[in-house]
């Protein structure tokens, strides 16, 4: 563990914010090219959602001993990566901050922390530095429905994040739905662990093509991956259902059971289609990731609207984003997994490490097979545009401040309140906890309008948090 | 909602869409004029949306403003009574905590002098204040109470204000702003720009008449009166709010420190903060809330978040383990001698003017509304609007130019 | 190797967990999905986002209240309340 957490303020060439795959690879990369790095994460050990793990306190060999460890891919990606930043650590090139939220970044940069877990003792440290690379990943996308508030749904990460983290499941019998290639490792997950996965509903229908996709993008690798779960689905005798989703959450209390229907290209549901399981105790849901935006959209990143409809940051071919050095790697430059992920972090490392040199970044070819690569599984795994058809004017939308999609659409229809940012302050959807990340997407695209995809100006109304995490005041009064 | 079909020239053009301007476009329809709202972007765009929503009488200075808070307050409880609930209108009651022997001395003689001119307010001993907010400071000695304060939800104002005013017959066209005025007639030339009276505005939309044009655009008032050849000097003045995790009830009122007053009516441009405490029915409390000159710097103030947070765990010691779980900053709309403008401007005759409330434009805009329809109605209003006529910054403005770049630099 | 089990108490009643589990995880693996009513509607709320994000399973912990249960690891003896 690092020894540099007794003073509150350090100072180093390269901050990090982030220690999953793109964060790690640019913390390392940054330290091997001779920089002075600082890593802030929220959790406490190294991994971030994707290689989320076991406690190594606990269970000492889920670091090491499992060669392909807990179903995770590219572990030995992992096990490199972490050897590497171990090293990098213990010759005081890294300081590794672990337990640590980011609460507010300052241009130029200085980083406000606070503990993610109140109880855990963790010290908030204040980190300067020159340059920036901001790795926060993304979390799981949601689209409401009838029911979905019930306790026993899950978001799909969530309950993939229970699996590796725990060792066990957080029920017996699941429905999987939502759209996109992350639904596969989820209910894969589950099947490994024990638990039963009655069907998985995908709104799309890519299934057929997309091994050739994934060859013709030139990452056979996905294509390898498609298969195994392929054959891990057969035998588990898992459902896959293409062009189907769940319309309803049943149950009185927590989700018993849920009833499906078939949808056609846009999402309308197919009138005969429906069905209902019963007896089920989990239902995951997961439309792709919303990228972690708060920090880049704080310190005024441009942005864009990615092919999947989310708010990502513009970057350079050495990752930089317009803000000088400040440079993005992961999710927030376009969602696309940890492979892209781990090659844009070691780029953002390597140039934030150096950032006036004019050597070409390492492997931009690899990133741009995998961005094609990700971009076409947008375009396979879209947002249903019929979505809001879904709903029923009491399903609520907002979870936190229990906002239904009734409530928006009469201040869209009646006040004008066509973005993000007026809807929350009308209804107050977005006002709540999660300050809008569970339900930012989904109220943008009710107050663009029937078939209207909201646009950037709207979706970075909704990313605008000052605050990036919750701060107990008493930390805030300490600040001069 | 009206998205400018149909005949483009009415009685009124109101020029924003914030608490100012819906209130004013409210009150004209129901004299029967013709009304169009103009904003450059939606309702409640600007200050209304990065507020408290107070409508408060104990902050206010004797004079011309503490009348037209009490005139606006009667609006409130009588004019528009029926949409309270549309509003979230609540008669919160403020106190106003004083924790040193001179300020609460300073306090006494404040409330003796309001009591005089019929301001509802009540001294509490500190065994009263304890009753009215358990959780205060220890250190708090006595306070008063000002039954009279209460709040909105400032942006609901304003964005129903518009649709009942659009049912009303009025038109609201959003994202629409004014890029120059229209002019007739002979006239006399201002500042070198083309005289002769108001008669519409022009847009990216095209050009619309209008027999009166009101500029209730806020912190932008300036910019829209500089647009017109007049000078009226509204500038920003920045205050972060701060907002809590959700609780369950701990403050019950809104309470503010009794240095509260003095700040407000300073023309200090460096930072300044007092506590004003308060809950909310949603269960958050807001910490407010400090007071800058800088322009319109949207810059995070790492300095104005931990004063807000000493002034307010002061105040309330609980508040030291309570999360903020966000906050935001907006801009004041504030004239020099802080009384804001309101009126027809003799300098450019067809424009009239309802803007730089300052810190109390949600509390005086039901008053600042009603008085101005009737102005434009050709009516006497029920309460005279010298004091806040424009005319005051003189024959041009122009000696208010120094402002104008204190508030830029 | 087979992780420590710890005791917690949840309620006031006791129940066992693993060491390295998170407060979520040793209550829904026993079988308690919710532990929080909503403030609006009492609505009963448990994990959700299961990452820290959406802070549906808020709980307090040791006295410590609107706790994410799924970031807080538990630990022998340590007192969870529903809110």
């Amino acid at each position: 563990m690092s020894d540099a957490v007794s003073s509150s303020t350090i100072s180093v060439d390269v901050a990090v914010v982030g220690a999953g795959p793109a964060g790690l690879a640019a913390a390392v990369a940054a330290a091997e090219a001779g920089a002075r790095v600082a890593v802030v994460d929220a959790g406490a050990q190294p991994g971030g959602q994707f290689w989320r793990h076991a406690r190594e306190t606990v269970q000492p060999e889920a670091a090491d001993d499992q060669p392909d460890g807990h179903g995770h891919h590219g572990w030995s990606t992992y096990l490199d990566l972490r050897a590497r930043f171990d090293a990098a650590q213990r010759a005081g090139r890294i300081t590794y901050l672990p337990g640590l939220q980011v609460w507010m970044a300052e241009p130029g940069f200085t980083l406000h922390t606070t503990p993610a877990v109140a109880s855990s003792g963790t010290v908030p440290a204040t980190v300067t530095a020159s340059r920036l690379v901001l790795c926060p990943g993304g979390y799981d996308r949601q689209l409401p429905v009838p029911g979905w508030e019930l306790p026993g749904v899950m978001a799909a990460g969530g309950i993939q994040a229970f699996i590796k983290a725990n060792g066990v499941l957080p029920g017996k019998r699941f429905v999987i739905a939502g759209t996109g290639p992350f639904l596969l490792p989820v209910a894969a997950g589950i099947a490994e662990a024990g638990g039963k996965v009655l069907a998985v509903l995908e709104s799309s229908a890519p299934s057929a093509w997309l091994p050739h996709l994934a060859a013709a993008s030139g990452v056979p690798g996905k294509a390898l991956e498609g298969a195994e779960y392929a054959a891990l689905f057969a035998r588990h005798r898992i459902p896959y259902r293409t062009r189907s989703i769940v319309t309803e959450v049943l149950g009185s209390g927590r989700a018993e059971g849920v009833r499906t229907a078939k949808v056609d290209a846009e999402g309308r549901v197919r009138p005969g289609t429906g069905r209902a399981y019963t007896d089920v105790d989990v239902v995951g849901f997961g439309w792709g990731f919303t990228p972690q935006m708060e920090l880049p959209v704080s310190l005024g990143v441009d942005t864009r609207i990615d092919a999947d409809g989310s708010l990502v940051g513009v970057v350079d071919e050495r990752q930089q984003s317009s803000v000088p050095g400040l440079f993005l790697a992961g999710e927030v430059t376009g969602v696309g997994g940890a492979t892209l992920a781990v090659l844009e972090g070691l780029a953002a490392g390597a140039a934030a490490a150096r950032p006036d040199s004019t050597t070409p970044v390492k492997q931009p070819a690899a990133i741009t097979r995998h961005r094609r690569f990700a971009q076409a599984m947008h375009q396979a795994h879209p947002v249903p545009a019929a979505w809001p058809d879904w709903l029923t004017p009491d399903t609520t939308v907002c979870r936190c401040e229990e906002v239904t999609a009734g409530e928006i659409t009469e201040a869209r229809d009646n006040l004008g309140a066509r973005d993000a940012r007026s809807l929350k302050s009308f209804t107050r959807a977005g006002m709540g906890w999660c300050q809008g990340r569970v339900c930012g997407f989904a109220a943008a695209c009710l107050g663009a309008g029937p078939g209207e995809a909201p646009d950037a100006g709207s979706l970075a109304g909704s990313a605008k948090r000052p605050l990036a995490a919750p701060v107990a005041i008493g930390e805030l009064a300490a600040l001069d | 909602m009206n998205f400018g079909n149909g005949p483009r020239g009415s009685d009124v053009l109101v020029m924003g869409a914030g608490v100012i301007g819906a209130a004013t476009a409210y009150f004209a329809a129901q004299q029967g004029l013709s009304v169009t709202v103009l904003d450059k972007g939606l309702p409640a765009g600007g200050t209304s949306s990065a507020c408290e929503g107070n409508i408060l009488v104990s902050d206010k200075e004797l004079g011309p403003e503490l009348e037209l808070t009490r005139y606006s307050l009667g609006v409130w409880h009588n004019d528009l009574a029926e949409h309270k609930k549309l509003w979230e209108f609540e008669s919160k009651g403020g106190i106003i905590v004083a924790s040193r022997e001179s300020s609460l001395a300073s306090l006494n003689r404040v409330m003796a002098v309001q009591q005089g001119f019929g301001v509802d307010v009540e001294e509490l001993d500190q065994a009263a204040l304890r009753e009215a907010e358990p959780h205060i400071s220890r250190e708090a000695l006595g306070g008063a109470s000002y039954r009279e304060d209460c709040q909105v939800q400032p942006m609901l104002v304003a964005a129903h204000l518009v649709r009942l005013a659009t049912e009303a017959g009025a038109r609201f066209i959003a994202d629409t702003p004014v890029t120059a005025f229209l002019r007739s007639g002979p006239g006399r030339s201002v500042s070198g720009r083309d005289g002769g009276r108001v008669t519409g505005v022009r847009t990216p939309r095209g050009d619309f008449p209008a027999g009166a044009v009101v500029n209730c655009t806020g912190t932008w008032a300036g910019e829209l009166a500089a647009l017109a050849g007049v000078e009226v000097p509204v500038l920003p003045r920045r205050g972060f709010v701060m907002v809590t995790e959700p609780l369950p009830p701990m403050v019950h009122h809104k309470v503010y420190a009794a240095e509260y007053i003095d700040n407000v009516g300073s023309s200090d441009a460096g930072l300044q903060a007092s506590p004003v405490v308060e809950g909310t029915p949603s269960g958050t409390i807001l910490i407010g809330s400090t007071r800058e000159r800088v322009g319109f710097d949207r810059t995070v103030s790492t300095a104005a978040l931990g004063l807000l947070a000493r002034n307010a765990t002061a105040l309330f010691p609980f508040l030291e383990r309570v999360k903020a779980i966000r906050h935001y900053h907006g801009f004041r709309p504030y004239c020099p001698d802080h009384l804001p403008v309101i009126g027809h401007d003799d300098r450019a005759p067809g424009l009239w003017h309802a803007a730089g409330h300052e810190g109390a434009g949600i509390g005086l805009s039901a008053g600042t509304g009603k008085l101005l329809a009737q102005a434009l109605a050709g009516l006497t209003p029920d309460m005279d609007l010298t004091p806040f006529a424009p005319a005051r910054f003189g024959e041009s403005g122009a000696h208010t130019s120094a402002h104008r770049e204190e508030a830029t630099a | 190797m087979n992780p420590q089990p710890v005791t917690i108490t949840f309620d006031g009643r006791p129940l066992t967990a693993t060491a390295g589990q998170s407060v979520g995880a040793a209550l829904a693996s026993q079988g308690v999905t919710a532990w929080r009513s909503t403030r609006k509607g009492g609505k009963p709320r448990g994990l959700f986002c299961g990452i820290g994000v959406c802070f549906d399973c808020l709980v307090t912990v040791d006295g410590e209240t609107n706790q994410r249960a799924c970031l807080v690891e538990v630990c022998e003896g340590m007192e969870v309340e529903g809110s």
